[in-house]
């Protein structure tokens, strides 16, 4: 399969890469990894007109850690993550979803911010970034700014970006205390996109009750979304097997699921539920280490 | 449609082609190279019959375009022997009889190499998800994962899975 013509272009830096987009406003596409992106134009699904490829970029690549945040940048691959030390130690989340993603070739070219600008319902990230209740950042020639993940997916393959905007970074705020994450995803076939996936992350309080809980769900809605019903049901409770049951149920009548070649729309409910379950008791067991990390 | 030089090395050699943008890079190698060892399976970055490395990381040259390969080093499954002397999982291959049609053999031995560079003595655990991204629909995987193990020095040489098949063939009455 053979794209469409299109023009391409190599910027020597991100202000080079804005006036570009400015100038071409509609017709041009970014492309990093290109796993999202060059699929979609051999279908001819997408055909814009000009490529800007963000590989000579400097300042895309970064995974930095602030005193309240992990800062991720948009240009970093899924492996980097997955084989960071720090993440797997204090955001195991990441780790966890890194891994998970496509295949190990596919995840030594795919980027965080390719994924999450392209936003296919069932891919993996956006969960994630909607559990940790992270911010995007993205930046245009007029400037920067921050979109919360769970304003930012609006549907599929929608985004709150512009045409302008390059998404330069994701910024990840870190828990304080005792907190653990996970994320579990039900695939048919190893590499599979998901059929349900599950991001959480629970927050404990010095009484040991759930002070505060983030879900997010791929696969089962138009877009990725907090399950907002579940973090509700866990606010305030004693972590374990009945609050989580609940959240899980929680979680599954939230669900909007369609039927498709993975199954039908009661069964990817079924599955929300034990995905949550599964989820919430391994972020529990992680939140027993002073950072969060897996045992 | 305006074309673009792309200059890059292939297997330590220079090369050099004018291509239109949307060209992908393993139609770079196999019709403007010659590297047909290279395969195309599936086409839709799914089966890694189209596995080779850019700048030492595996990748699946149907979902790379062709610019993005600029000034890039290649390897592809034709520079893996070093003149008649097989490469150790090209032997491993040979001996484990890992391939029955062979079509998805380049693209597998391209991220087995992979593999071992990150991982020198993984686990089978570990090669099987190491080969995940690859398909092969003859084997059943199984002498793949032998030959791997033997290219990272973890299964003797001579412990073939072929000849052990062959005597318990013999070994079964006729019917």
């Amino acid at each position: 399969m053979i794209p469409a013509p299109f023009d391409y272009v190599r910027p020597a830096d991100l202000d080079e890469a804005l006036r570009i987009l400015t100038e071409r406003e509609g017709e041009a596409k970014l492309l990093a990894g290109g796993y999202s992106l060059i699929p979609l134009l051999k279908l001819r699904l997408a055909q814009p007109g000009l490529l800007v490829d963000l590989r000579d970029v400097a300042g895309l690549d970064g995974i930095l850690w602030t005193d309240d945040s992990l800062r991720i940048g948009g240009r970093v691959t899924h492996r980097r993550i997955r084989d960071d030390e720090g993440i797997a130690a204090r955001m195991a989340v990441f780790h966890d979803a890194a891994g998970l993603i496509g295949d190990p070739q596919v995840r030594n070219r795919g980027t965080i911010g390719g994924s999450c600008a392209h936003a296919d319902p069932s891919s993996d990230w956006p969960a994630v970034l909607c559990a940790t209740r992270a911010t995007i950042v993205c930046r245009s020639a007029a400037g920067s700014r921050s979109v919360a993940a769970r304003q930012f997916f609006l549907g599929t393959f929608q985004t709150a970006i512009e045409p302008t905007e390059v998404l330069v970074e994701i910024a990840v705020p870190l828990p304080k205390g005792r907190a653990g994450s996970a994320y579990r995803k039900l695939e048919r076939r190893a590499g599979d996109f998901a059929t349900v996936g599950v991001a959480v992350q629970l927050r404990l309080g010095d009484d040991g009750r759930i002070a505060e809980a983030g879900v997010g769900l791929t696969a089962v809605g138009e877009a990725p979304f907090a399950a907002t019903d579940a973090e509700a049901a866990l606010t305030g409770a004693e972590p374990g097997e009945a609050a989580f049951q609940a959240a899980g149920e929680a979680a599954a009548a939230q669900s909007d699921p369609a039927d498709d070649s993975h199954g039908p729309a009661d069964y990817k409910r079924a599955m929300v539920a034990e995905m949550t379950v599964r989820a919430l008791r391994a972020a529990a067991e992680r939140s027993t280490t002073p950072q969060g990390g897996p045992q | 449609m305006s074309t673009q030089h792309v200059a890059l090395t292939v297997n330590g050699e220079a090369r050099e082609a004018d291509v239109e943008p949307r060209f992908l890079l393993v139609h770079l190698l196999r019709d403007v190279f010659g590297l047909t060892g290279t395969h195309i399976g599936c086409d839709t970055s799914n089966c890694g019959a189209c596995t080779v490395h850019v700048d030492g990381e595996s990748v699946k040259s149907c979902t790379m375009l062709a610019v993005q390969a600029d000034g890039a080093e290649i390897r592809t499954i034709e520079g893996m022997a070093d003149g008649a002397a097989l490469h150790p999982l090209q032997q491993a291959f040979w001996d484990q009889h890992g391939l029955q049609c062979g079509f998805c053999t380049p693209g597998m031995i391209m991220q087995a190499a992979w593999l071992l560079d990150q991982n020198p003595t993984p686990s089978e655990h570990e090669i099987r998800e190491g080969i995940s991204g690859n398909l092969c629909r003859c084997t059943g995987y199984v002498n793949i994962v032998k030959a791997i193990q033997q290219a990272s020095g973890q299964l003797e040489t001579g412990e073939s899975a072929p000849v052990e098949a062959a005597e318990t063939i013999e070994a079964a009455p006729a019917s």
